[in-house]
């Protein structure tokens, strides 16, 4: 039960932090080890800056809301 | 045996929802109870995505579950990511859902709850769920491509510029009309002014703390800025009360637009860790727990509706905004039916994160649903309130007068009985010295949530503390949308003038980025800045403005939808976006086009420049307005606003050029002509 209820919280978890735009860091660092172990993985602060900006820091059609 | 039961099962609910559509529309005379509404809503959105949706996936759209999406073949684990679906469900949400389906439906209900709530639900599953969906799945078929990039791959170059420029006439008026509900909502209110003024040293505290202190621990900073933000608004009753602290907090709407053009311009340019990110993460969880909570209280409470069904207003002479139930009723509701903006969002960013193509039927279509069903509760909460609390608060000076008395006396006159204690009672209820003229929708919209509120959770002094977070919660994002569609107006500004001026496109320019963003914050400051000065409330002028831009957005996306569908030979299946296409063109069009040329100078912004320049040259006042000067504006203004419906006519009509010579093309062509990226299977499947 208590196995359910941490998977339950990891699955909030991930679902408050996709609110705002932030993927899983787990997520990440699996995709990293299976498909480039040759290239470095980054800290978890790291992969929050680098998401902060690509959220917000423009490029084009960035950051998209609705009115 | 198994599939017919399920279909008695469907067949039953959409009996249910047709018998409750039935109670809202048909019973006249008494109270109906909120539930009806809510119900009808549900079991017929329900119904809707069961069969419609469906009918879309397999027969129009024929999405392959076998389809490899961008997010599975690009998968970098940073903006490709194959994402669980509700998880992807509620990003989506939060980035379509704002302050639109909340202001729309408040602003329509001076014609009665009726024929909003018929054209909410009507509209979002004929014409705005199936665009979202189309839109998703098209650009997830072009590997998550923006709908400007479509257009324009799809059909042409110079339609694709087009549509660029009329997504940043879009974002102007967009950000002009939110930044106004703010000052409307803040002008001479103290509390109000006090709480969203220390979003910002705590939007800034977390910003900090994300970036030094505990790097991107959103979870707990974010619990600790809510804790802040209620802290703040029980300090703001306490200023509110106070003789001196009061005076400094209370602005006139002038100053609050000087100050947010200010802001616009400073937030706009600064780093996006400071604030703007901070304070989106505060305003998304604010707005998911408001939506939540309003929907339990509706729930729990269910309220009687107390605005009758159909007023006298759907003839045009409403005191909130002029103009007949066709075309402004589908104008004045624009988000929470359809929203051309969603289009936007449908392409882009949510596909680089859709796992499975079919999911984008419950995104898509789903999540458009949603977004229709937190209007209907946005439609609830302006009919629970008293209909001459709703008059008082809504009607420009102009027409009611400007005191207790005055205003009381008017509204009671259009048969919504109300004396002006009430009025002031109310007033004190919220911890505010006046409801008067506070048009724009969010105010109203807050006035219903704090009685529903209240309800649930009866306490005294609970009213102010309710009205003022509502507000406040409005605020938030439509702060995070000023400063976040500054600087997405500024990025599409370079581009465009980019296509006049290379250098101006590079945005790691510092002058460039300057100039860009000066010129975004000053064509929304304009625009802002008037409709604060317009004694005729301003609300008026730019929301209808609003309403067809956005429609119009929406009539594009969906042009784009046709051309696509006829082009993947798909074309006995066109009618499927044709319709809701031509219904949006022909209200928009006509909208425009009475603004434009309507004798009536309340309504047709020409009548208003003609009527004002001929007093002007009388050497006549007309009131409002006070002075000569004033006058000038009057007429600047109309003439001003005229420009901008022109420029949407021709923007649309463009696009309707591009559209039926393309469409036409490919019509007579025997094979597939789209611009799909070709089918590549998933992996391992």
């Amino acid at each position: 039960m208590f196995n359910d209820l941490s998977r339950m919280g990891k699955y909030l978890g991930q679902a408050a932090r996709m609110l705002v735009g932030m993927p899983d860091y787990d997520t990440y660092v699996e995709h990293m080890q299976s498909k480039h172990p040759d290239q470095p993985v980054m800290s978890y602060e790291d992969f929050f800056r680098e998401r902060q900006d690509a959220r917000y820091g423009g490029g084009k059609g960035r950051p998209v809301r609705c009115c | 045996m198994n599939r017919l039961v399920t279909h008695l099962a469907w067949l039953a609910l959409a009996l249910l929802g047709a018998t409750a559509l039935g109670v809202v529309a048909l019973r006249r005379g008494e109270a109906i109870n909120a539930l009806w509404i809510v119900v009808a809503a549900t079991a017929i959105y329900l119904v809707a995505y069961r069969y419609y949706s469906l009918f879309i996936a397999t027969r129009v759209m024929q999405l392959d579950p076998l389809r490899a999406t961008p997010a599975v073949l690009n998968n970098d684990g940073l903006d490709f990511v194959p994402t669980n679906q509700h998880v992807l469900f509620g990003h989506h949400f939060a980035a379509i859902a704002g302050a639109g389906p909340l202001v729309g439906p408040v602003l329509a209900a001076q014609m009665g709850y009726l024929p909003g709530t018929l054209w909410l639900i009507a509209g979002v599953v004929l014409a705005g769920a199936v665009q979202d969906f189309l839109v998703l799945c098209i650009s997830t078929r072009r590997n998550a491509r923006s709908l400007g990039d479509m257009v324009r791959e799809e059909m042409g170059r110079i339609p694709g510029t087009i549509a660029l420029f009329g997504c940043f006439l879009i974002m102007v008026i967009i950000l002009a009309v939110l930044a106004l509900i703010v000052v409307k909502a803040l002008a001479h209110s103290p509390w109000g002014m006090f709480t969203v003024i220390a979003t910002i040293p705590i939007a800034m505290f977390m910003g900090l703390y994300m970036r030094y202190i505990r790097p991107g621990r959103i979870g707990e900073i974010s619990l600790i800025g809510i804790v802040l933000l209620l802290a703040s608004i029980w300090l703001g009753g306490a200023i509110s009360t106070d003789p001196y602290w009061s005076e400094v907090f209370t602005f006139s709407g002038v100053q609050i637009t000087w100050m947010l053009i200010g802001y616009g311009f400073v937030a706009a340019v600064l780093p996006v860790w400071l604030i703007l990110a901070p304070r989106d993460y505060l305003s998304t969880f604010l707005k998911i727990g408001t939506i939540v909570a309003l929907a339990i209280g509706i729930v729990i409470l269910n309220p009687d509706l107390k605005m009758p069904a159909v007023t006298q207003f759907i003839d045009g002479s409403g005191p909130v905004w002029k103009g007949a139930l066709f075309p402004f009723l589908f104008i004045t509701i624009a988000c929470g039916a359809v929203s051309g903006f969603h289009a936007l969002i449908a392409s882009g960013t949510t596909p680089k994160l859709l796992a499975n193509e079919t999911q984008a039927r419950y995104i898509g279509y789903g999540g458009m649903l949603m977004e229709s069903m937190v209007a209907i509760m946005a439609m609830v909460a302006a009919a629970v309130i008293e209909p001459g609390v709703y008059f008082a608060m809504n009607s420009p000076p102009a027409i009611v007068g400007a005191d207790a008395a005055s205003v009381a006396a008017a509204v009671s006159n259009w048969g919504f009985a109300i004396t002006p204690e009430a009025l002031e009672g109310v007033a004190r209820d919220i911890g505010e010295t006046t409801i008067l003229a506070r048009a724009g929708g969010a105010p109203t919209l807050a006035v219903g949530i704090a009685q529903i509120l209240h309800q649930v959770l009866p306490s005294a002094g609970s009213m102010a503390f309710w009205y003022h977070f509502a507000i406040l919660f409005e605020a938030l994002f439509i702060l995070t949308a000023v400063d976040a569609g500054t600087r997405a107006g500024r990025f599409m500004l370079q581009d465009l003038l980019g296509s006049f001026v290379p250098a101006l496109r590079r945005t790691d320019s510092w002058g460039a980025n300057m100039l860009a963003t000066a010129g975004c914050v000053m064509l929304w400051g304009y625009l802002l800045y008037q409709g604060v000065v317009d004694p005729l409330g301003g609300i008026n002028t730019l929301w209808p403005l609003f309403g067809i831009s956005n429609q119009m957005l929406a009539g594009i996306a969906l042009m784009l939808c046709c051309v696509v569908l006829i082009k993947m030979k798909r074309q006995r299946y066109v009618w499927v976006t044709l319709l809701p296409a031509a219904w949006l063109l022909i209200c928009t069009t006509v909208a425009s086009l009475i603004k434009l040329f309507d004798p009536n100078p309340a309504v047709g912004f020409l009548a208003l420049a003609n009527k004002y320049a001929v007093a002007l040259d009388a050497g006549q006042v007309l009131a409002p307005a006070k002075d000569l000067g004033q006058m000038q504006n009057v007429i600047m203004n109309a003439y001003t606003n005229a420009g901008l419906s022109v420029l949407f006519l021709v923007v649309v009509f463009s696009i309707l050029f591009y559209a039926l010579k393309v469409g036409r093309a490919a019509w007579i062509v025997e094979e597939r002509t789209d611009k799909e990226t070709p089918f590549q299977a998933i992996p391992g499947a």
